[in-house]
């Protein structure tokens, strides 16, 4: 009997199978849990699939890489998600066509404001310089995001854990907070959401509103592309 | 459903590729996502294959990160040691740019014009 459980333990460690299961059955607790809290977005169904893995992960004496080498069939989806973030984009073109300018003008003010807050706050309460680094690329999608922090000097897998860290704390906290300053208008919701929170914010538009979403979408692009082109300046001129 | 997979996988590959020969700051995707957007743009329409298949892996959009995020465990020294700069940072910085770039951005729209049918 224990040979035969053994001959499960080795099949399982060694099949992508049991990763992948793991994380599905993960996030449908998660999102089991959001359904049961009313939707509320303070449950958010990320952070508690994530809690949860890395429990099971804990307790199965398993390894990251292990764990990964499932889960990196949905971990590959990303990429077509992204490129399917065009039909929205494309469904709500006449809406963002006419708000261009006021788009434009939000990009650069909360392109910055979302570096260099990340930069300035970790700074004030003594974070080391290679956490610093890590820190300012935080809000811009994940792979332009390690990308930057590879060039600034930070290091990249750390600054993919804060990226998901800052959707999470974006997708959670996002609707209240622009409650709390009064922005009704989803255009103007949408892209805070993108720009600051990527595409966990953008999941969370897209679950309340189209617009939202669409408007999500194309921050979260037009972030990464300003980011990447603008951050490596700035740090260069002020470090 | 196999084509409209393929149209994605189609466009990520091609952005993929140009961003490596041109040596672009942007990642393929994102470069793929413009190519869709611009393929929709001269078809005039989204064939409605591609809008359910768009849409199904669009509503599971946040499962996708769970994976990356599951990364943490990695970290988990780093994190620890500097947990109060690294909260404050992140929650504070995020909380102030979801409030300053949507704010700033209504305020543009306020003065630009009615919102259309909102």
């Amino acid at each position: 009997m224990n040979d035969r459980l053994f001959d499960v333990w080795v099949y399982l460690s060694a099949s992508p199978l049991a990763g992948l299961t793991l994380t599905l059955v993960a996030y449908q607790a998660g999102l089991w849990a959001f359904e049961r809290c009313g939707r509320t977005p303070l449950v958010n169904p990320v952070l508690i699939a994530v809690v949860l893995i890395i429990a099971a992960l804990k307790i199965l004496g398993v390894d990251y890489k292990t764990y990964f080498d499932g889960a990196q069939f949905v971990h590959f989806l990303l990429g077509p998600a992204t490129v399917a973030l065009a039909v929205p984009l494309y469904n709500q073109f006449q809406q963002v066509r006419r708000s261009a300018g006021a788009m434009l003008a939000a990009l650069a003010v909360g392109s910055m404001t979302a570096a260099g807050s990340a930069v300035a706050l970790g700074w004030l309460f003594g974070a080391s310089e290679r956490t610093l680094l890590s820190l300012a690329p935080k809000s811009v999608t994940t792979p332009i995001a390690m990308g930057i922090s590879e060039q600034l000097g930070g290091l990249p897998s750390l600054t993919a854990v804060f990226v998901i860290l800052t959707g999470i704390v974006g997708g959670t906290l996002g609707s209240g907070v622009l409650n709390l300053v009064r922005v009704t208008d989803w255009r103007a919701r949408g892209f805070g959401m993108g720009v600051a929170a990527h595409g966990i914010g953008t999941a969370r538009a897209l679950q309340v509103n189209e617009t939202a979403g669409a408007f999500s979408g194309l921050a979260m692009g037009l972030n990464g592309l300003a980011t990447a082109v603008l951050l490596p300046v700035l740090v260069r001129v002020l470090w | 459903m196999l084509g409209p997979i393929t149209i994605l996988l189609v466009c990520q590959l091609a952005g993929e590729m140009t961003v490596r020969v041109l040596a672009l700051p942007v990642p393929g995707p994102v470069l793929g996502m413009l190519l869709l957007f611009a393929g929709l743009l001269a078809r005039r329409g989204v064939p409605r294959p591609l809008t359910e298949v768009a849409g199904g892996l669009l509503r599971n959009l946040s499962l996708l990160f769970v994976p990356a995020g599951v990364g943490v465990v990695a970290h988990l020294g780093r994190l620890s040691d500097e947990a109060l700069p690294i909260a404050a940072a992140l929650v504070g910085s995020t909380v102030l740019s979801i409030a300053v770039t949507a704010w700033v951005m209504a305020a543009l729209l306020r003065r630009g014009g009615k919102e259309p049918g909102a």
